[in-house]
């Protein structure tokens, strides 16, 4: 179990500041869930983390920092599932879990048995082996994000970033989904930092929001004190209702604005 | 358990009944020719004249076969041909160069500049693309632009040398169309040495290939160091193919072709799209180069012409086929 900070992270794009300085921890085997609308710099954080984009601040994994990591360490300590992934059509989903092995294999190596051993653990654990012989055009939008979710898994890094893993998926996929991830959490002690649009489900699985507006944290901690009405009407410009379960789910809904006839 | 099908030993059995088509071809090769088959004819025709030019054929057919694939895999575009940044231009306009000015005083150098200047033409066309590419943020995109223009440029400074040259119009155009007639075992030593270097260098990157296969991003995600095997990749693929160019001419289409058809009926993975098109770039060039000979005495059919004339039918018959059956 690995825990994730940020200090002072900032995010920029030639001139324009897509994240102000943004300092968090994650606990180690925590969810968290950064909501926010468009825009707001959720996919900037995930992306500084993942190495993709340039930060300034630190980022650090159980204390030490990201940016001074080879690309390969830095790929079996997080493992990142973007929002639109681009899919292979022509490759299998065997090949193409795969390739989360890529960090543990040296620069002109082939995978070792011990990575196909693995890679077919991982699809048996979540119930792919029937794609492993399938290209990956072959499958729908669901069976393709489950095997990008299997090739995270199979990088065995200690922390994971979803990016919106669940906006192109029907509301059967998007729990499938979701609920696969909890159970890795629990099963490996992953702690899981995600971007989601949702934000009843935002509220069910993780530990702790946070609210991004224009780059900057506007509300944090738990499902029932970042999702009010208020706050949301404010830095959504939504109008919603939010009804709080007895199980202690918090559940928006969006109300209409004009008067019902 | 393993319900999932292993195909790699699959795959080495293809692999190996390729490799058998190739000695085939390699064997029909040194029997045909103008003067008769092996019967009829002496062991110095078929040593002097017919080995070096199928060995040539099969180096030739197999490094643009392995570069076309190896840019295909590092720009994840299946359409493009290892002439994409500018070699073929670079070379073309190299070789134009000493048609046009150098002939006459080259005559009697013990080396000839021809292949020299088409070589180091192509190098530095790919050299100022892939400069002017990276200063532009150095993605597959600018690259592919900066190769567009670079490619452009050559040509038309080719073109103004020809409008003032008239007269070396005749033998620039059959140096375009490639040629492996004049194939002896002095350009065979001669492009070895790269071809070797080149072709493995690209095999020792075909796992990156298949990482880059989700893209720039993501394959830097799974720790990938995109714009190094890109680099290194281009480097490699370009230099194999300035070395065969700078022999045999601009021999179009198997670049592009071959490691298609590889994939179309073989296997889309980069770890077998690489070996398999050596070997069935070779097998198709030999083949390829048998018809030339035969068709009309006197004056060869160019095999760059040849290439097209077969490999386009055929190419449509796997696509086609393939269709069908998916
Ligand atoms: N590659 C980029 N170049 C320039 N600006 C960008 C780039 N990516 C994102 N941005 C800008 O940064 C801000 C934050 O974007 P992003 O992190 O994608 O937000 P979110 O994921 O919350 O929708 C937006 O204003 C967006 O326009
Ligand atoms: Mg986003």
């Amino acid at each position: 179990m690995s825990s994730l900070a940020f200090q002072d992270v900032v995010v920029r794009y030639d001139r324009h500041v897509a994240v102000q300085p943004f300092t968090d921890s994650v606990r180690p085997g925590e969810w968290l869930c950064l909501i926010g609308p468009n825009g707001a710099g959720k996919s900037s954080v995930l992306r500084a983390v993942a190495g993709l984009v340039g930060h300034e601040g630190t980022i650090t994994v159980d204390g030490a920092p990201l940016a001074v990591r080879s690309p390969r360490r830095r790929a079996a300590l997080v493992a990142y599932v973007p929002q639109s992934p681009l899919i292979p059509a022509d490759m299998t989903g065997f090949d193409y879990v795969l390739l989360g092995r890529n960090p543990y294999i040296g620069y002109f190596g082939s995978e070792s048995r011990h990575d196909r051993a693995l890679v077919q653990d991982v699809l048996e654990r979540l119930d792919l082996v029937r794609f492993a012989d399938r290209r990956l055009g072959t499958l729908s939008g669901g069976e393709q994000q489950r095997l990008v979710i299997a090739r995270a898994v199979a990088q065995e890094a200690p922390v994971l970033l979803l990016d919106e893993p669940t906006s192109a998926l029907d509301i059967g996929h998007q729990q499938q989904a979701l609920e696969l991830v909890d159970r890795l959490r629990r099963e490996h002690g992953l702690t899981v930092v995600s971007a989601m649009h949702d934000l009843t489900l935002a509220g069910v699985y993780a530990d702790r929001l946070t609210l991004l507006h224009q780059g900057s944290v506007v509300a944090a901690g738990a499902a029932a004190e970042v999702l009010r009405a208020e706050t949301l009407s404010e830095f959504y410009g939504v109008s919603v209702s939010v009804h709080h379960d007895p199980d202690g789910t918090v559940v928006v809904v969006p109300r209409r604005t004009a008067p019902l006839a | 358990m393993t319900a999932h099908a292993d195909h790699r030993p699959r795959h080495r059995w293809w692999l190996l009944a390729a490799l058998a088509l190739l000695v085939g071809a390699a064997v029909l090769g040194a029997m045909v020719g103008p003067a008769g088959s092996i019967s009829s004819t002496n062991w110095h025709i078929i040593w002097k004249i017919r080995l070096p030019r199928v060995v040539l054929a099969a180096i030739v057919g197999s490094m643009l076969s392995l570069a076309g694939a190896s840019y295909q895999g590092v720009f994840r575009n299946p359409l493009v041909d290892p002439y994409l940044l500018g070699s073929a231009a670079g070379a073309g306009l190299g070789a134009t160069l000493v048609f046009a000015y150098a002939r006459s005083a080259t005559l009697h150098w013990p080396v000839d500049p021809l292949p020299l200047a088409a070589f180091v033409g192509a190098l530095v066309a790919v050299l100022v693309t892939y400069s002017v590419g990276v200063s532009f943020g150095g993605n597959s995109l600018t690259l592919v632009l900066a190769g567009v223009a670079v490619a452009a440029l050559c040509t038309a400074v080719q073109q103004m040398v020809l409008l003032r040259n008239a007269d070396v119009i005749d033998e620039v155009y059959s140096w375009i169309s490639g040629r492996l007639s004049t194939a002896t075992w002095a350009d065979v030593r001669l492009v070895t040495p790269y071809v070797l270097v080149s072709s493995v260098i690209l095999l020792l990157h075909r796992r990156q290939l298949d990482v880059l296969r989700v893209g720039d991003e993501e394959a830097a995600s799974l720790g990938a160091e995109v714009k190094r095997v890109r680099l290194v990749v281009v480097i490699a693929a370009t230099l194999g193919t300035a070395a065969v160019v700078s022999v045999s001419g601009l021999i179009g289409f198997v670049g592009i072709m071959v490691p298609h058809v590889v994939r179309l009926v073989f296997s889309a993975s980069y770890r077998w799209v690489l070996p398999m098109s050596i070997v069935v770039g070779a097998t198709f060039l030999i083949l390829a180069d048998v018809p030339g000979r035969v068709l009309e005495h006197g004056r060869e059919t160019p095999i760059g012409v040849v290439t097209a004339f077969l490999g386009a039918p055929m190419f449509i018959v796997v696509l086609r086929s393939k269709r069908r059956l998916t």
